[in-house]
């Protein structure tokens, strides 16, 4: 008797569970890197009370490669990205013939940043840099002299990104000269703040994070300017130098990917105007640097006139600036 | 011990000549001085352990209570942290943690009676209490995976609270498991003989007589799963909660026929842990102070669980008559 109720209710019941699916409310599903989520969070929250709670918006951190995972598998409308698109994941995309549009929404700058009270660094190189951090350092360079003879016999201390995060992928790009390629004898976090209190405590320490984690503990950390090759000057981050330029190669932009097929979305289509219109002042808000307003009327049109494609080709270019960003032509 | 070394000194006297009765005495009291210092040792490990947790739970507190308002409980994520609130990630935890109940308590009691009551020795048994024991120890994030490929995908059931709420039940299914079997065991052999001497079956043995008396035990495994499951984040992560989410699951309770809805189980979601984790990251310290808050109201939900169940334990215990 009781074999025959569960063998009736179970089907039935599932079958009541599955009819709830069918009739889910319309959403914009964004989901990515944990780099970007500050913005989009900031964006999401405001056009969801603009539209009074008709259309919704989730936002999860998967990061920049776990989102292109689902983004590629048609699970989410917008992937977060603080990288562009690699090859391989350009064809996961093509082979379930998921086409999208690329749209840069702010800048990103690492930071190198130092002791505030560090006597000797007033700046350095990349080449320098590159002394420090390159993976034939490891266990050999461990002494500020050994890089450079004019600072002091002192041991080094290196704090970093965790080796799964885009920021670890820039830095490695940007200073050693390929992705991913580090010394590994380095106290690496996921959590930047950890980074943070770890140079704020070591006279003798070095590290590096994104800009805004910089901006928030100007009063724990100082910013070590690095010399910009063109100009043979040392810069030091801030929005100014990163809008300008000049902060380079440290600073990149950082993108969303809208699936082409939910940019034919009205909630979707809304979402992605609403970012473009709000997004200088946002992400000002959440401590990030914006872009030159005419770049977000690009992304503006790029989603009117469906401009698909990547402009990088699956490869991430150091030092590319936005201006030059917008004369690039788009590929798939 | 006291009692013990008393015994031993009563039964050992009538043998011992008299004037052996000043060393039995300084024998005595050597016991009763390393038992003293026992005791000691043994209160200051303990209040070091309580008093770890009590300063642990005081800097989360102190951080987190200027934070802790109406507002604060019924306010979606917001980028402005002082508007920030946790509204979306508390529902979500409860949600979840009544699927993982529904889902989990049954199962495990009746894999608990199973294997006490009516599994034979034989290696098959063998194979089970193995399985049962190592997947106590497996990390939570492979129960993420597995719950990734299986529920997710494979049943299709989404990033749904309901796939959330099956993950976390495998993986306190052990512990339930576990602790129930003790509860059983711990019921003694004569309940049972008399339970068959009055002509009881099997089963009307377990349910009138060793189910309502081992209750208290089975609780308390509940309830140490629980805890365990609401404090979760690497598999709820895996199977892809979200982490801004400024609306709630559709209610269960509607207006039309047939009154109740299980839509819900079908919504996205996000939890208490993914909230505090994503608050403890953020480079603006206000956030920091968020995230302490919401620990405190974690805490708050584990103790209000804790609490329910030593009630209920109460309740059950001063119900036994033997």
């Amino acid at each position: 008797m009781t074999k025959l109720y569960i063998n009736r209710l179970l089907p039935g019941v599932l079958m009541g569970l599955a009819a709830g699916t069918l009739q889910a409310q319309q959403l914009v599903k964004v989901d990515g890197s944990s780099t970007v989520f500050p913005i989009i969070e900031a964006v999401a929250e405001d056009f969801q009370k603009s539209t009074k709670g008709k259309t919704r918006v989730t936002v999860g951190i998967s990061g920049t490669g776990g989102g292109f995972k689902k983004f590629c598998r048609g699970e989410t409308d917008v992937s977060n990205a603080s990288r562009p698109i690699t090859k391989r994941e350009m064809a996961e995309c093509a082979k379930m013939g998921i086409t999208y549009l690329e749209m840069p929404v702010a800048y990103d700058a690492l930071t190198i940043v130092i002791h505030p009270k560090n006597p000797f660094l007033k700046s350095a190189t990349v080449a320098e840099m590159k002394k420090l951090w390159e993976p034939g350092a490891q266990g050999k360079v461990t002494r500020w002299n050994q890089i450079n003879a004019a600072w002091p016999d002192a041991p080094i201390k290196l704090f970093g990104a965790g080796t799964d995060s885009g920021t670890f992928e820039y830095f490695t790009e940007a200073i050693v000269g390929k992705p991913k390629s580090s010394r590994g004898d380095y106290t690496a976090s996921e959590d930047d703040n950890v980074l943070v209190q770890g140079v704020a405590r070591d006279m003798n320490a070095i590290g590096y994070f994104g800009y805004a984690y910089f901006a928030e503990n100007r009063d724990k950390i100082r910013a070590l300017p690095i010399v910009n090759e063109k100009l043979g000057k040392a810069i030091e981050p801030s929005a100014e130098t990163v809008i300008n330029g000049t902060y380079q190669p440290l600073s990149r932009p950082i993108f969303i990917y809208v699936n082409a097929k939910s940019a034919g979305r009205q909630d979707v289509k809304d979402f992605i105007g609403f970012l473009n219109n709000h997004a200088q002042r946002l992400v000002k808000d959440v401590k990030y640097v914006p872009l030159p307003p005419k770049a977000y009327t690009y992304n503006q049109e790029t989603l009117n006139k469906m401009r698909q494609g990547t402009k990088f080709g699956g490869e991430n270019k150091v030092g590319l600036t936005i201006e030059e960003l917008m004369k690039m032509e788009a590929k798939l | 011990m006291n009692g013990m070394n008393m015994n031993t000194a009563t039964a050992s006297a009538p043998s011992a000549p008299l004037r052996d009765l000043g060393a039995m005495r300084a024998r005595i009291k050597s016991g009763i001085l390393r038992q003293q210092i026992f005791a000691i040792t043994g209160i200051l490990f303990t209040s070091f352990a309580v008093l770890v947790l009590l300063a642990a739970f005081l800097d989360l507190l102190f951080d987190g209570l200027p934070r802790l308002s109406w507002d604060f409980l019924t306010n979606f994520p917001s980028r402005r942290a002082e508007q920030a609130g946790i509204l979306s990630a508390w529902v979500g935890s409860a949600l979840v943690m009544l699927v993982t109940m529904l889902a989990a308590v049954p199962v495990a009691i009746g894999a608990a009676i199973y294997l006490e009551e009516y599994a034979g020795k034989n290696w098959f048994t063998d194979l089970i209490e193995i399985n049962v024991t190592n997947l106590a120890g497996v990390p939570s994030i492979v129960y993420g995976l597995l719950a990734l490929g299986l529920f997710v995908y494979h049943f299709g059931f989404g990033e749904s609270i309901l796939a959330a709420g099956l993950t976390l039940a495998l993986l306190i299914l052990p512990i339930i498991i576990v602790s129930s079997r003790e509860a059983l065991r711990a019921v003694p052999i004569h309940i049972r003989e008399a339970a068959y001497g009055m002509g009881a079956t099997r089963w009307q043995m377990i349910s009138d007589h060793l189910l309502p008396y081992s209750r208290g035990g089975i609780l308390t495994g509940v309830i140490l799963g629980m805890a365990e499951a609401i404090g979760q984040t690497a598999p709820i992560i895996t199977i892809g909660a979200l982490t801004f989410i400024a609306f709630l699951p559709p209610m269960p309770v509607t207006g039309e026929f047939p009154f109740l809805s299980l839509q819900w189980v079908w919504s996205e979601f996000t939890v208490l842990p993914i909230q505090m984790y994503n608050w403890v990251s953020r480079p603006d310290k206000a956030f920091q102070l968020n995230a302490a808050a919401a620990g405190v109201v974690l805490l708050a939900m584990t103790l209000m669980m804790n609490g329910l169940a030593i009630y209920l334990r109460y309740q059950v215990r001063k119900k036994i008559k033997w």
